[in-house]
């Protein structure tokens, strides 16, 4: 049995959606973590879930970064921990410096909620393992910044070290312009850090987990990482 | 005596003046007249539609809570309730559409979770002008946004609505927002204020100068200075709203609450004396203690802004500390402004000093009502009279001088593309539709559906009306309205329970506008009646109105309806090549008020479609079962544009599955061509096309004679192309792709991608 941690940032909207996955989809013990709190309560896992944290009136995630429950998940993640950030998470984690990058405003200029395509490029995260390379999930998005944007020595670099995980797709795993919903750079959908420990997606896999909700794709995520932490792969702990 | 002139810019009539005086035994001060003002304003005093809604059935074994609070509340089951209600920012949007849409939503959300439910779901009506006129979009896209803007940032899903397009909105769109919360029913919290000396306090955003007078200017008409009313629109802040929302839920399981009321319209002023009022108490606040944006504030000011994610608290005696402890976990600080007194007054003091002190019940229960005069409106005569005969000539009517009838085939394509029946895709991607992870039914695949967490149910959720048939006859166009709603729940697999609705009308101290009102209204309690939906509460906008231009009269009904178990739902589309095609109900080739008649000819013109409620309720009750029963794989209501428009829609999103379906023809004119339009996009209610697996079609046959719904296999599921025959001849023949696309383009192609 693992510990989901999902943080609470004032603002968080998708927190109780990704308690929701961890406990009664996948029957995994969960954890609600207070951004003011300074303990992550025994997690093996943290989650930062998406939402608009502290309203995102400056860039997404910029106010997010500072809250005292970002010095544990930076240290949780510096042992080795896994980190997953979702959408915003994503964002915070940009902005916390925990992944490299930054997202501008989607190509469209709008906020689009959609089911996206999205290939697994590499299987060796925790988050991941479960994936076969070059699976295809369909999965919501729901952003109006998700637009990935990094240098070119930035993106040449998470290409060389296999830092991307996720790119965007069609139906038939095939990249194509028209399948990128928001113009990230390299079609990037999510990318991990060095140590392959902190992945960030702007996806939605929480959203993915129960066919009545129109697809069960997302729910590999979530398996992958409680297979990592039961299997013994990874052994940090909170 | 106070001068007429200041009498004028409050709104205020002499007669209602000479009431004041009364009430008073004295002149009022300037704080008093602008209490009065908004008090009695339409927006918040119904004066002239409360003797008209007085007439709504309210009752039912279901209703938890009916109208007069700040949302109704129906029983579903399992110690649940569902909260709801709908309300109109029109004004607002027209002026400023982004900041006026996006306080709407903030708006009625307070009003849901002041009940002590989270809110789990929004919906929207929405009317607009032509999309070919200018500035149409620019409005469309800023009451999009704003939507989006503040329901995305909040977090709860919009899960569906609709939009029409008509000339009569130009002037005046209606923005009319729908929330759905749920609670336990047992912990449903009321705005009250009682237990003298209780505290009284104020949470949220500070108190600024905007929205001072918006009550107001709800409630009069708009000519070309109304630009100028663009302070008077609030802004709005989602993120205050999450703060407070997340915080006024944890205060609510505490049970340290009397009573909550947000501060919408009329703000603190309405907020106090309504508490107060329905407390059978008084409310005693010191203004000096508000929490203010800005300095130098009167009274006057601080008691009539309108500023946005505000809400007002009575808390029990000894429980403060507990419920300042919590706003102080989310960063919000709750400032004791008063108490509850036992005088039944609503008094204002600053500094210690008082500067108002009126009476409850003068703001309240015995505000003016109006029977203002009624008369049916000259143009209805004429309007009401479609010459099908001319129509096939079409030479002295259609626009642009064509001459022939368009091809079935072509007429198709048209009213697919028409923005009014068209796919609203490009409208809801902006909102996010799947947060809180319980949307079943995604947007565009007719009622929203979300299911009930910890349950095996789900909740089908629609808002439907139709000006256009309102216009031609406001009875039977809310009959119809009221009858779409319903309908449209039934088709997802759900029992309606109950109503709210959002009265969008003229300027009432017209008799043909109040006409249409009371018409109406009479219309939404028949059809609510005979549909066992009680009406739990709403909203009326009034004055909607542009240099003595109105809109058409737009009643807009909301409709709840529960599913015992969420895995019953249906949707539009079909399912399975081979599935049979049904169709309940019968067509009678009514083409008055109809989208044919409006797209292909650019009339308006006719007789709304009749209906039978007593068989609309059985046709409802045989949906619900057959989806109970597992017995059927689609379904869809034929509404604007018709059977065919109907049978194309349920082909969409299918991956390009066709259809073939032949109908039998109708006899309306001594015309072949019309016949067949009529037979086609005729809009006769009470039609809904289902699809079932071939197995299943003679048990669902058997069940709907037995339920005394005509019902007959119209075609089959299959091939590439939309295929209608009428009356054993060919009539329809296009590929599945072709009308898809015509019809997923019609709004995004007013939108050319600015950015590549």
């Amino acid at each position: 049995m693992a510990t989901f941690g999902v943080i609470v940032f004032p603002g968080s909207n998708c927190d109780h959606d990704a308690y929701h996955a961890a406990k009664d989809v996948l029957g995994q013990e969960a954890e609600y973590i207070w951004h003011k709190d300074t303990d992550l309560k025994g997690a093996d896992v943290v989650i930062l879930p998406g939402g608009f944290a502290h309203g995102d009136y400056l860039r997404c995630g910029a106010m997010a970064r500072f809250s005292p429950i970002m010095r544990e998940v930076a240290a949780f993640a510096a042992r080795g921990g896994p980190v997953l950030g979702i959408c915003n998470g994503f964002q915070v984690l940009l902005e916390a410096g925990l992944l490299p990058g930054a997202m501008l405003r989607n190509r469209s200029l709008k906020f689009q909620c959609e089911h996206v395509h999205i290939r697994v490029e590499q299987t060796d995260t925790p988050f991941t393992l479960a994936c076969a390379r070059g699976q295809v999930l369909r999965i919501p998005i729901a952003h109006g910044e998700g637009n990935y944007f990094a240098g070119p020595d930035v993106i040449a670099r998470l290409e060389a070290n296999r830092q991307v995980i996720f790119r965007y797709t069609n139906a038939a795993g095939e990249l194509d312009a028209a399948a990128n919903p928001n113009g990230s750079a390299s079609a990037i959908a999510g990318l991990c850090n060095d140590a392959r420990n902190v992945v960030g997606l702007m996806p939605h896999p929480e959203r993915a987990c129960e066919s009545a909700l129109g697809s069960a794709d997302g729910l590999v995520i979530f398996e992958s990482v409680v297979q990592s932490l039961t299997s013994g792969a990874l052994v940090a702990r909170a | 005596m106070m001068d007429p002139q200041v009498l004028e810019r409050h709104g205020l009539k002499p007669d209602e003046y000479e009431r004041i005086l009364r009430f008073l035994g004295r002149e009022p001060n300037l704080t008093e007249l602008g209490i009065f003002s908004v008090m009695w304003s339409e927006h918040c005093s119904y004066k002239s539609s409360r003797v008209h809604l007085k007439t709504l059935p309210t009752g039912g074994p279901q209703v938890l809570q009916g109208p007069g609070e700040n949302a109704g509340a129906i029983d579903i089951g399992e110690g649940l309730a569902a909260v709801f209600k709908i309300e109109s920012h029109n004004h607002p949007s027209f002026i400023e559409p982004y900041q006026g849409a996006a306080t709407g939503v903030g708006g009625i959300i307070r009003d849901i979770f002041t009940m002590g439910a989270r809110p789990i779901a929004l919906l929207n009506s929405l009317r607009f002008g032509s999309l070919d006129a200018p500035g149409t979009s620019r409005l469309l896209e800023g009451v999009v946004a704003g939507i989006a803007g503040y329901g995305n940032s909040i977090g709860i899903p919009t899960v569906g609505g609709e939009i029409a397009f008509e000339p009569s909105y130009a002037g005046n769109p209606l923005v009319n927002v729908f929330c759905l919360g749920i609670a336990k029913a047992s912990d449903i919290i009321k705005g009250v204020a009682s237990g003298v000396g209780n505290a009284v306090y104020y949470v949220g955003a500070k108190t600024g100068r905007d929205g001072i007078h918006g009550a107001t200017m709800a409630s009069a008409e708009f000519d070309d200075k109304s630009a100028e009313k663009r302070p008077a629109v609030q802004v709005g802040d989602p993120f205050m709203e999450k703060l407070l929302l997340e915080a006024c839920l944890e205060v609510m399981r505490t049970d340290a609450l009397v009573g909550i009321q947000d501060m919408g319209a009329a703000g603190l002023t309405c907020s106090t004396t309504e508490m107060g009022s329905r407390g059978g108490a008084g409310v005693e606040i010191d203004v000096s203690l508000v929490p203010q944006r800005e300095s130098g504030m009167t009274p006057y000011e601080i008691m009539l802004s309108e500023s946005q994610e505000r809400m007002l608290l009575v808390v029990k005696r000894g429980r403060e500390a507990e419920v300042e402890r919590i706003f102080g976990k989310w960063d919000l600080h709750a400032s004791r402004i008063g108490e509850v007194t036992d005088d039944g007054f609503l008094r204002v003091k600053d500094r210690g000093t008082v500067v108002a002190e009126i009476p409850n019940r003068a703001l309240t229960d015995e505000a003016p009502v109006y029977r203002r005069p009624m008369e049916p409106p000259d143009y209805l005569a004429e309007v009401q009279r479609l010459d099908l005969e001319s129509l096939d000539a079409g030479a002295s009517i259609a626009p642009g001088g064509a001459s022939i009838a368009p091809s079935s085939n072509d007429a198709l394509l048209s009213l697919l593309a028409s923005p009014t029946i068209g796919s609203k895709r490009w409208v809801y991607r902006q909102y996010d539709h799947m947060v809180r992870t319980n949307t079943l039914n995604m947007p565009g695949q007719g009622a929203g559906v979300v299911r009930i967490k910890g349950t095996d149910r789900a909740l089908a959720l629609s808002v439907d009306g139709n000006g256009r048939y309102c216009y031609l006859d406001p009875y039977r166009g809310a009959i119809l309205a009221v009858a779409e709603a319903a309908r449209n729940v039934a088709c997802a697999g759900a029992r309606p329970l109950g109503a709210t609705n959002c009265l969008n009308f003229g300027n009432p101290e017209r008799p043909a506008i109040m006409w249409q009102f009371a018409k109406a209204v009479e219309g939404i309690g028949a059809a609510c009646r005979a549909l066992d939906v009680p009406i739990t509460g709403g909203n009326v906008s009034l004055y909607n109105e542009t240099d003595g231009r109105a809109i058409y009269p737009t009643p807009v009904i909301g409709i709840v309806g529960l599913l015992e178990h969420a895995d019953r739902v249906v949707g539009r589309a079909f399912r399975k090549t081979g599935d049979a095609v049904i169709l309940l109900g019968e067509g009678r080739g009514e083409l008055g008020g109809s989208e044919y008649v409006k797209v292909v000819y650019d009339l308006v013109r006719g007789v709304p479609p009749a209906i039978d409620l007593a068989a609309e309720r059985v046709l409802q009750l045989l949906l619900v079962a057959l989806a109970d029963a597992r017995l059927i794989r689609s379904a869809h209501d034929c509404s604007d544009g018709g059977l065919a428009v109907t049978v194309a829609e349920c082909s969409f999103d299918t991956g390009g599955v066709g259809v073939e379906v032949s109908i039998g023809g109708v006899e309306v004119s001594r015309r072949a061509a019309v016949n067949r339009a009529a037979a086609l996009f005729g809009e006769s209610s009470s039609r809904v096309v289902i699809s079932a697996a071939p197995e299943n079609v003679s048990v669902v046959l058997a069940r709907a004679a037995s339920a005394g719904v005509p019902a007959a296999v119209v075609g089959r599921v299959g091939g590439t192309a939309i295929r209608i025959a009428v009356g054993g001849t060919d009539a329809i023949d296009v590929p599945v792709d072709e009308c898809e696309r015509a019809w997923s383009t019609a709004i995004e192609r007013y939108f050319a991608q600015k950015v590549a």
